[in-house]
């Protein structure tokens, strides 16, 4: 009886680490990755805190070792070097005959960050031009797919913060089919003043670090990161004998029908995408030692995910935590990366804690994971909602 | 046994205006680099103050989806999936232009929301308040078939039975100035039609097009799709492998092929991988359709409307025909799209009596 689809490899880049070891190193010791913007200009530099990955877009190109002519953005830079980790850990070779693989990655922002910046520019720049074509989000995919020499089937899924989920779901559905043998899953995200903006005039943004389910939250952190799952069929990892670092049991996705932004109260879509994930993976609310939980630290965010909870696990809901104050609100990454946590706290008997809490909310009793705790994990939730009521829960489970 | 796919309804707004039984008699052949959609009336399906804050995308997105609906006779259903390759310019560009311009400063959000992929399949969830599964792809060329193939995915595992699936792209703004810059989109004041292509790149094209889908058949079902392959880059010759490797996977062969339905836009660089495909099919029939709505990312989707079409009523419209062989009956119709030599894919459809 096999239980669910293997993930065979994982890459990870965030503010936190460059490497999934370098991430699980700072999510022990609770050193959080929350600076003020230093890779470009914005007059909410000082009003804002954000998880930036402190290399610039020439420092990324070296270490890709891209041609200097490159037009590669900042999102396919990060997806990129998140993807060939993932890759060499799980030790395959994408451009083999043998296996249909595939990459399903995702974005929010797409080339973005460039366009932000030469917007008014290229007219007059034709040097510039090759980064014309680099704005749509479906090209960072194409970009990654380069780098990594894969040619296949490539596909790029775009719902706002639970991107990634989605595409983690999308994969683990095209092994399931027959469609592919195996798939590289996962998403990317640059910052840019562009979000920065967009997420200040909804005035969701903390000045100061963000405290997910707080009483005193007063809003997200931004952030930048990518991150990569391996899925392989059951198949492969028989005849190759291969290592499984987890499973992906369980998965569902449902919408809130609510509000474009805003989070039904009662989270009624992040209950049905839960209540999905269970009948997926045939588990019970009581199966999951830890979640692994959006917690955006916005007000409507953490009171909604937070009634869901109590919703969907009753009295007793397990240890749960958010990473976002780690590693700032990533968006279209943010499901890859908390992935490639809920793995960690799989392959190391580990529940890793909710920096910055001090206070309980008032609506209920919940009070996230505060510390450290070495505990037998078996099995992982991990939610992420996004724009649009789009909510996606994953189950993980161990190997 | 899988659970087969219906496609029971059709939805579209584009440069010929709305979807109807009768689409290709009364058409305009496009030759306008950039060519708007005619928009429909839309104040009997979204409030009038919503109407002024939507943008183009969002409301062809709204209308071809009821249109759709209302031609299959569904009122809810079990996923919703879209695909766009530029997203909601519109409004990501209003936005843009408002933090460049006023340095950060007086910014509000509306523009902002709405810039996000997803708007049109969440704004469609919302106002048929349908809290089932909702994925939107923005992969360029094959942002619809990926939708597409999501909507095969749900239907054969059982997850859904009544799918809503559909293509929304918009032309607005400084995008284009760019795409013109760099020869992506023919030149202002060029006047081309696809036939009569001389100059570098395409006519482009905006619209919605939108299908319901249903794991049983009706009375006006219009066909059956079988499957659908997606491919990132294929060279010329790679093709008749692309191609008869889907066929054998699907068990019928290249002979069995009743007609084509190509997607092949008047570029002088890159139709040669339509005409290499064609060389497959040199004795069908072959069907082309964007020199009536323009290129676009999901221009592909009007395509499959296009076959659809064709299937259901065993016949095809000159409008629509590319060479002139005269078709018989028409059984299987294979449709094959890639922009700029990437983003290739296959969709099967089959007659389906009723």
């Amino acid at each position: 009886m096999q239980n669910g689809i293997a993930i065979t490899g994982m890459g990870i880049v965030s503010a936190i680490g460059l490497s999934v070891a370098d991430n699980l190193n700072s999510l022990r010791n609770a050193q959080k990755g929350i600076t003020q913007v230093d890779n470009f200009e914005t007059s909410l530099r000082d009003r804002v805190r954000v998880g930036e990955i402190k290399l610039s877009n020439e420092q990324l190109s070296e270490k890709l070792h891209l041609p200097i002519d490159n037009s590669m953005t900042r999102t396919g830079m990060l997806g990129a070097l998140a993807a060939q980790q993932a890759v060499a850990n799980a030790q395959i070779d994408v451009t083999s005959q043998n296996y249909r693989t595939g990459l399903v990655s995702s974005t929010s922002v797409g080339g973005m960050d460039i366009t932000e910046k030469y917007f008014y520019a290229y007219e007059n720049r034709p040097e510039l031009h090759r980064y014309i074509a680099s704005h749509d989000a479906g090209v960072s995919s194409q970009h990654i797919a380069d780098h990594l020499g894969l040619k296949g089937f490539v596909t790029t899924i775009s719902t706002a913060c639970s991107s990634a989920a989605n595409a983690i779901m999308l994969g683990a559905q095209l092994i399931k089919s027959g469609r592919l043998d195996r798939v590289i899953v996962g998403g990317t995200d640059a910052l840019s003043k562009f979000t920065l903006n967009g997420f200040n005039t909804l005035m969701i943004l903390s000045d100061t670090y963000c405290k997910p389910f707080d009483q005193n939250r007063k809003g997200l952190n931004l952030g930048e990161a990518a991150a990569y799952l391996i899925l392989e069929s059951d198949e492969i990892v028989r005849k190759e004998n291969k290592k499984v670092l987890a499973y992906l049991s369980g998965y569902g996705n449902a919408n809130d029908a609510f509000h474009q932004t805003a989070s039904s109260e009662n989270g009624e879509g992040a209950y049905l995408a839960m209540q999905k994930a269970f009948k997926i993976a045939r588990l019970s609310p009581q199966d999951i030692d830890y979640i692994n939980a959006h917690g955006t630290a916005t007000p409507n965010n953490d009171l909604s995910e937070g009634r869901a909870l109590i919703r969907v696990f009753g009295e007793r809901v397990p240890a749960f935590s958010s990473t976002k104050a780690y590693t700032g609100h990533t968006l279209a990454a943010a499901a890859g990366i908390e992935a490639v946590y809920s793995i960690l706290a799989l392959q190391n008997d580990l529940l890793f804690p909710n920096l910055n809490f001090e206070t309980p909310m008032e609506e209920f009793q919940l009070l996230p994971q505060m510390r450290l705790l070495h505990q037998s994990v078996n099995h992982v939730l991990s939610n992420s909602f996004g724009f649009g009521g789009n909510c996606s829960t994953l189950i993980f489970s161990k190997a | 046994m899988k659970n087969p796919c219906y496609i029971n309804g059709i939805g579209a707004v584009n440069a010929q205006g709305t979807w109807s039984d009768d689409p290709f008699t009364h058409i305009a052949e496009i030759s306008n680099p950039l060519t708007m959609a005619i928009q429909p009336s839309y104040k009997e399906l979204i409030p009038p103050a919503m109407i002024r804050r939507m943008s183009k995308g969002i409301k062809m997105g709204i209308f071809a989806s009821q249109q759709a609906l209302d031609d299959a006779a569904m009122g809810q259903v079990d996923a919703i999936i879209t695909g766009t390759g530029l997203g909601c310019l519109e409004d990501s560009e209003k936005f843009l232009r408002n933090v460049l311009d006023n340095d950060e400063q007086f910014l509000t959000p509306t523009s902002f929301i709405q810039s996000t992929h997803n708007t049109v399949g969440a704004q469609i969830a919302l106002r048929l308040g349908c809290k089932s599964y909702n994925f939107t792809y923005v992969n360029g060329a094959t942002s619809f078939e990926s939708a597409l193939l999501d909507a095969l995915i749900q239907m054969e595992s059982e997850e859904a039975n009544h799918v809503l699936v559909g293509g929304i792209d918009e032309i607005a703004g400084q995008t284009f100035v760019l795409k013109q810059l760099v020869q992506e989109v023919k030149a202002n004041g060029t006047e081309e039609k696809l036939r009569d292509s001389q100059s570098p790149g395409v006519n482009f094209g905006e619209g919605g097009t939108f299908f319901a889908l249903s794991t049983a058949k009706k009375d006006n079902t219009y066909a059956q799709i079988l499957d659908v392959s997606i491919q990132n880059k294929s060279a010329t010759e790679e093709l008749t492998d692309f191609v008869t490797s889907f066929l054998t996977r699907n068990q019928i062969s290249l002979a069995d092929i009743s007609a084509v339905v190509i997607g092949n836009n008047g570029d002088l660089v890159y139709d040669k991988y339509y005409t290499s495909f064609c060389t497959l099919f040199a004795d069908k029939p072959q069907i082309f359709y964007k020199h009536l709505v323009g290129q676009s990312d999901v221009a592909a989707a009007f395509g499959l409307a296009t076959a659809a079409f064709v299937l259901k009523n065993q016949i095809i419209p000159e409008a629509i025909q590319w060479n002139a062989v005269k078709h018989s009956a028409l059984n299987y119709v294979l449709l094959y799209n890639q922009y700029l030599g990437k983003d290739h894919s296959l969709t099967l459809l089959h007659h389906v009596e009723t």
